[in-house]
């Protein structure tokens, strides 16, 4: 069994990215379970999708400890979801922070996203770290979901090949930016940022 | 066969339409929202799907369908069925004669929810039937059970999946289209000499066969072969829902070395026999369930009936937490603890525990509104105008309650459904040197606002209604309601005008104002504020998730002078302090202009 755990803040797209996971691996003739945080957290709070992929699964989470690779969108939450990681599992952390609004406001201040990043650099068995600003600035900040994944590809962390996450982009993403996140998906997995 | 990858909630719509259903009505609910949203956008011709007003009227459509032969399901989440209750509660003692499935979706937790209640004790309360599937295969498969088990009782049944089951997903296997099921004498409303009007008489007849037919059902669940007996050892565990899974995982694990009898209970009444087959022998059983200890206390009730030995451990007994939900892991360790007490893996957990690297400071993420909202611009045009007042806010469901957070904090109570204009009475009875806002989104107004209104102007309240309308159902995902001219089946519909609606309730101080046109919507409040009587505010402004957004806006770093206010008061998402001035992140920004708005050094353009 493999397990995919993928983090990040409400609205970043992490529903659809654990969607083209499962089906990925659908297409790939493995068997599915999963589990999504839907509702209020939507708005800015943290969440989390769960994909487990072959074998006989039984839980839709995935237990601390299980995850063979933890996509997260934001490094904050990466260093959140840490303790998913199995001994040799694979990370790929986007390095771009989202400070929360109460951060903003608040005398607190923001967190620090460097040392989130110093974080995992010490602790993640197997680190890839994604320019955030660069993806944005040359790809769009709608298809980071798909770049990211494109690098959990590359690093060889599913149980499916390329051909399956393209074949589930074509039959999930909206006809027009089927193209747009397959450059994406190639470009995650060739880094080229 | 075909095989696809569904959400909980999309099984259970394709099951149900698979199980031929006619009807299906509900009101938007996390977790409880997709199932109608399946079933629209899959169903084929004759079958009717309404968004109802609220979930009290979803039960009555449905039920005078159901009543008319057709098989029909309502869906909601665990607190529509407090506002359904009543007819609920009667339509049980009625009965049905097409099968009627009332799907309530609970939520551990809560993740999105008021309260952790347990629809089970509900069902109970009101001898209404449960079935309480595990996972999207299971419930696939059993809402068609839960349907031809309506039939057969005549009376409608409640199917109870919980989040982690709702939104839960799974490769599930897609049976063949079945024939339409034999409908129960036809289709069409019979009179049928006065079965369908409920009288004292017939409440005490009705009552004496409902209690003939919970308990026969607590015989026939026995054979259902949704609930489990596994064999083996002399301990056992019982467990209903995710829970099942996640213990099973626990104790399947090949190399676990666990030997214990194992029961999975996905019916209420309990089947009586197989839980009896279950408890012979044992010594001790820990039951896992989430919410209430509803099978840990019909087990005890079994064992003192019965006379039997057996220790029921669990949420009574502490075993299992008493609130919020399981995890794989918890579950795991009480197993673990359970069937192995001396177990060296307990110890080493305890105490070879890896000393992990601590972590560095992480930031809280407390749901916030929107960059772009139009909710933000309203509360902050009234704070604005009422800021040297003493007023209270009252609040109310949906993405506005998020206006309680720093630094808007302008939603004191958050009670229910509609409560926030009645609330906003009672608060100015007892204090009434105060000014009373209440604030009520479109969906919410509609759903169970309006009585609030009438009794405002009937027993003349000193309060401000301030309609947030942002022309849609915005937490639950964007249904359409009464107030948008749309239905889920797609098409125009009449479009209820909320002023209208107001106007007609005897409110004359009405205005009726543009979220987005900051110095109007002030000057909207201040006018309400210094007027007595029910006073109301229509803002208006389109849900920012709706997609309409302008371009992100600048900061002039020339101009700014790092102030902060923007960031300090609006508490946007986009907004942030960067090194001496104030940014605006251009992958949230919606481009309101509510901070340049305020800016008083010009700093902000588009």
């Amino acid at each position: 069994m493999t397990n995919c755990l993928i983090v990040g803040v409400g609205g970043q797209g992490t529903i659809l990215a654990a969607r083209l996971v499962g089906m990925a691996a659908m297409e790939a003739g493995l068997s599915v379970r999963g589990s999504e945080t839907i509702g209020m957290a939507q708005r800015g709070g943290s969440v989390a999708s769960h994909v487990r992929m072959g074998g006989e699964i039984f839980s839709p989470l995935i237990p601390p400890g299980e995850a063979g690779v933890v996509v997260a969108f934001e490094p904050g939450e990466a260093v959140r979801a840490a303790e998913y990681l199995s001994p040799r599992g694979i990370a790929v952390v986007c390095d771009r922070p989202i400070q929360p609004a109460a951060a903003n406001s608040a005398s607190a201040g923001a967190y620090s996203a460097a040392s989130c990043m110093d974080w995992l650099r010490a602790s993640a068995p197997v680190l890839y770290e994604a320019d955030g600003e660069k993806i944005i600035a040359r790809i769009s900040a709608r298809c980071l979901n798909v770049a990211l994944l494109g690098i959990a590809i590359g690093a060889g962390a599913f149980p499916f090949e390329t051909k399956h996450m393209e074949a589930a982009i074509a039959r999930r993403v909206s006809e027009r930016y089927v193209k747009m996140n397959i450059d994406a998906l190639r470009r995650g997995m060739a880094l080229d940022f | 066969m075909d095989r696809q990858l569904l959400m909980g909630n999309e099984a259970i719509a394709l099951g149900a339409i698979r199980a031929g259903i006619r009807l299906a009505t509900g009101y938007p609910g996390t977790p409880s929202s997709e199932v109608l949203e399946t079933i629209a956008r899959e169903r084929s011709d004759g079958l009717y799907v309404e968004w109802s007003v609220n979930e009290k009227t979803a039960v009555e459509v449905a039920a005078g369908a159901a009543m008319s032969g057709a098989r029909v399901l309502t869906a909601m989440k665990q607190v529509g069925l407090n506002v359904a209750s009543d007819p609920v509660m009667s339509l049980n003692y009625v009965g049905v004669k097409g099968g009627m499935v009332i799907v309530v979706a609970d939520d551990p937790g809560p993740i999105s929810s008021q309260t952790e209640q347990d629809t089970r004790h509900f069902a109970r309360f009101a001898k209404i039937a449960v079935f309480d599937p595990s996972s999207p295969e299971e419930a696939y498969l059993m809402i068609e059970d839960a349907f031809n088990y309506s039939e057969m009782i005549a009376r409608p049944v409640i199917f109870r999946p919980t989040t982690r089951v709702c939104h839960s997903y799974a490769s599930v296997n897609l049976a063949e289209s079945r024939s339409s099921h034999s409908q129960n004498g036809g289709l069409g409303f019979t009179k049928d000499g006065g079965k369908w009007v409920i009288f004292p008489k017939l409440a005490y007849e009705n009552h004496v066969k409902l209690e003939e037919t919970m308990a026969k059902l607590g015989q026939v669940f026995s054979d259902y072969p949704g609930n489990i007996l596994l064999d083996g050892g002399k301990k056992g565990i019982a467990a209903s829902g995710v829970s099942w899974l996640y213990a099973r995982e626990a104790v399947a694990n090949p190399g676990a070395g666990f030997e214990c009898k194992q029961l999975k209970v996905a019916t209420i009444p309990l089947p009586e026999s197989l839980c009896l087959e279950f408890l012979s022998g044992l010594d001790e059983v820990l039951v896992i369930e989430e919410l209430d200890p509803v099978i840990e206390r019909e087990l005890i009730y079994l064992c003192g009936r019965y006379g039997l030995k057996t220790v029921i451990k669990g949420k009574l007994s502490k075993h299992i937490p008493n609130a919020g939900e399981n995890s794989p892991s918890g579950v795991k360790d009480a197993i673990l603890r359970f069937l192995t007490p001396d177990s060296p893996q307990i110890i080493d957990k305890a105490s070879s525990h890896e000393p992990r690297r601590p972590l560095p400071p992480l930031p809280a993420r407390p749901p916030v509104l929107c960059a772009g909202c139009p909710h933000r611009a309203s509360f902050f045009a009234v704070k604005e105008a009422v800021k040297t007042q003493k007023a209270v806010f009252s609040g109310d469901i949906g993405c506005y309650t998020l206006g309680n957070a720093m630094p808007l904090d302008m939603v004191d109570t958050c009670l229910c459904m509609g409560a926030g204009i009645a609330q906003a009475q009672g608060i100015h009875r007892v204090e009434p040197d105060t000014l009373n806002f209440a604030f009520i989104g479109d969906s919410t107004f509609f759903h169970t606002g309006l009585p609030g209104v009438a009794n405002a102007v009937y027993n003349k309240a000193d309060i401000i209604i301030a309609v947030l309308d942002n022309s849609t159902t915005a937490m639950t995902g964007g249904q359409p309601n009464p107030g948008m001219g749309k239905t889920l089946m797609g098409g125009d519909a009449p479009k209820l005008s909320i002023y209208n609606i107001l106007a007609a309730l005897g409110v004359d101080q009405l205005q009726r104002v543009d979220a987005f046109d900051f110095e109007a919507a002030k000057a909207a409040a201040q006018k309400a504020a210094g007027a007595s009587g029910v006073r109301a505010i229509i803002f208006e402004g389109l849900c920012v998730a709706l997609g309409k957004t302008k371009s992100p806006l600048k900061v002039d770093a020339a101009s700014c002078t790092g102030c902060g206010a923007c960031v300090r008061r609006l508490g946007c998402p986009a907004l942030s302090i960067r090194g001496k001035g104030a940014a605006i992140d251009p992958v949230l920004c919606a481009g309101c202009g509510l901070c340049k708005y305020l800016c008083r050094f010009d700093a902000i353009g588009s």
